[in-house]
């Protein structure tokens, strides 16, 4: 068992290897990515390095994941739940790389800086999922969304494309703001920005009811509100989601949305523990609403990424569920269920990069009778769907991703009925969008003027499968995913010594 | 504590009599005779072309956006550079001087990262032809 002592510059490297891995390489391949001329060819040899890439970090994750060490209290963790955040931003980054190879293929995007601005991106991601202190989070956001800003503008000459990403950068930009405005609060309120010491000064100088620390409060949670999309702060979703490129739809629909809950949980419990009082009931407030909003408006929409994107937001709204539930049993139920979410996600997104046709947007006409000519799209399409709504058997992984968050609802402190009687009854609403993909593709004729669907690119097929076998073989055992899953709580508190640490470094712990 | 913030306080203060003071002194001392020239934009007898809000040449924004990051790499350099005697200390300085055999390259190390990752940023405006203005 390593011991890292985040006081020096070495344990610290150490601690953050596979974050710096990710920088480290992406930053090698924008080199390369711009040393050649564009092409096509050049794109896709710039976008299987960077899965290759991907790969390598996950190794070194999977690694210190197995081989836990502990870290001295510091602005870093070192814990299961940030190394299962980051398997579940790298599986979501390996995928959007996939499809984004095919997609810039489709759209003869010849540029490769996009695979590169996706590596970025998600070691912001895994920044955010390490960050024990209110900077570093801040620090990871500022990475993660710089990089998409820039990645939702890729449609450059379309004026959907121009304007979602035009609306996630302005809104993007006021959230950070509003996030930042909190930090600083809460620092005025403690005079500190590290998580655990901000809880024990809290607890020790009694600032409970300090309007100062509430107000802070308050403002981290409409910036995280911003960024996970919940409603009322998810305006800006379903037009940025439409705007742009498919994959990249996909990587901010679950990825952003992976990294920005695994921020958000870590400093509400750790940092806002003792406050759970008072940020509990506004948390809930925020969950039923996205809920209710989410899934309602979902059954209006016939364009599949708008209705996706409003799939996104109630599935925000499912996920704070698990954050109210303020346990640690919340904490695990979140990961198992942004894990079944990334899987669905992504396989969903697969199919609408093969439906799509340059810039026109994908509709539920486009999928009807789908069966009749790509039967396999269809039955992927439909095991997707069915992960999303939380179907038993052939929904798999997603059936059980909505019943452990439910129990961890219900069996918190104090058990939270009306959420858990909202995510049921909001999940039988959302089957009237989910179900519908389902009948348009299985009962309706195909149109006879439609065209013929193109053929499923190597990567997008490689999606596709990895996706709907992981949903299902998932959905068979998940015995065995929770039992890893349980594991991927934060670790809170003080650091305590396991063993006997060595003089000089003991005194400099002291020190 | 309050005190502190006195001088603060008096520089608004001052700053704001003043603005007025000359704001008021100039509209009651003031004897109108406008005359055509008089009623321009500029006194200074250029004519006036077009509107300012023309569409400028992206490269312009381009020059702007480069010229932050390396703005910004300058006030980042500042303050590392006001402190690098502590940066390069093993532990605390004595009297401003690092006691002998504790100096660590530690200081000198994070500002190389820093401009290796600029340096990259760098290459890749070169390559991509970003400073070529035609």
């Amino acid at each position: 068992m390593p011991i890292f002592d985040l006081s020096h510059p070495a344990d610290l490297t150490a601690a953050l290897f596979p974050d710096l891995l990710l920088m480290g390489g992406a930053m090698v391949l924008l080199l390369w990515a711009v040393w050649r001329r564009e092409s096509a060819a050049h794109q896709r040899t710039i976008g299987l390095a960077s899965i290759w890439l991907c790969v390598a970090t996950l190794g070194a994750v999977l690694y210190m994941l197995f081989h836990q060490g502990h870290v001295t209290d510091g602005p870093i963790a070192a814990d299961s739940f940030r190394f299962m955040v980051d398997v579940i931003v790298l599986l979501g980054t390996i995928a959007a790389l996939a499809l984004g190879i095919d997609d810039n293929d489709r759209m003869g995007t010849t540029t490769a800086e996009t695979h590169v601005l996706m590596l970025l991106a998600s070691s912001g991601m895994m920044l955010m999922a390490a960050a024990r202190d209110l900077m570093i989070v801040f620090l990871g956001i500022e990475l993660m969304s710089v990089s998409i800003y820039a990645l939702a503008g890729l449609n450059r000459r379309s004026v959907r494309g121009a304007e979602g990403a035009l609306k996630y950068f302005l809104l993007g930009a006021f959230s950070t703001a509003i996030l930042l405005y909190g930090i600083a609060l809460v620092y005025g309120a403690t005079g500190t920005t590290g998580l655990y010491e901000i809880h024990q000064r809290v607890v020790e100088l009694q600032l409970g009811s300090s309007p100062l620390l509430l107000i802070g409060m308050a403002l981290l949670l409409v910036g995280f509100g911003f960024k996970v999309s919940s409603v009322p702060f998810h305006m800006w979703a379903p037009d940025v989601y439409d705007g742009s490129p498919n994959p990249v739809t996909a990587y901010m629909a679950a990825t952003v949305k992976t990294a920005a809950f695994a921020a958000f949980l870590r400093v509400w419990l750790e940092a806002f523990n003792a406050e759970i009082g008072t940020w509990h009931r506004a948390v809930a407030m925020l969950a039923i609403a996205t809920m209710v909003v989410g899934n309602t408006i979902g059954l209006l929409q016939r364009n599949v990424k708008r209705m996706l994107a409003y799939s996104s937001i109630a599935h925000a709204g499912f996920l704070l569920v698990a954050v109210a539930a303020g346990s640690m049993q919340g904490a695990s139920a979140m990961l198992f269920y942004l894990l079944a979410y990334t899987l669905a996600t992504f396989g969903a997104f697969a199919v609408i990069v093969v439906l799509s046709r340059g810039d026109a947007p994908v509709t539920t006409e486009d999928l009807s009778g789908l069966w009749t000519e790509r039967p396999w799209l269809a039955v992927a399409m439909a095991v997707y769907m069915l992960a999303l709504l939380g179907f038993p058997v052939f929904g798999g992984i997603g059936f059980f991703a909505k019943w452990y968050v439910l129990k961890a609802a219900l069996q918190a402190e104090e058990p939270q009925i009306a959420l858990a009687v909202t995510l049921v009854l909001t999940t039988v609403v959302s089957a009237g969008y989910y179900l519908y993909v389902i009948m348009v593709m299985f009962m309706r004729p195909r149109p006879a003027n439609s065209e013929a669907v193109t053929p499923t690119p190597g990567w997008t097929r490689f999606v596709m499968v990895a996706t709907a076998a992981a949903i299902l073989i998932l959905g068979i055992f998940p015995d065995q995913t929770v039992r890893y899953v349980v594991r991927g709580t934060p670790r809170l508190g003080a650091y305590v010594p396991p063993v006997k640490t060595a003089p000089a470094r003991q005194a400099a712990l002291t020190h | 504590m309050e005190r502190t913030y006195l001088p603060i306080l008096l520089l608004v203060g001052f700053v704001v009599t003043n603005a007025v003071a000359i704001i008021l002194i100039s509209h009651l001392t003031l004897r109108p005779r406008p005359t055509a020239e008089k009623q321009t934009p500029y006194e200074s007898g250029m004519p006036v072309l077009g509107d300012a809000r023309e569409r400028f040449s992206v490269k312009f924004y381009m020059v702007a956006v480069l010229f932050i990051i390396f703005d910004i790499e300058t006030v980042f350099m500042i303050p590392w550079g006001a402190h690098f005697r502590q940066l390069s200390c093993g532990t605390d300085l004595v009297a401003g001087v690092c006691p002998t055999g504790q100096l660590s390259l530690f200081g000198l190390w994070e500002m190389l990262v820093f401009i290796a990752i600029l340096l990259v940023g760098f290459i890749y405006v070169w390559k991509k032809g970003a400073l070529q203005w035609d």
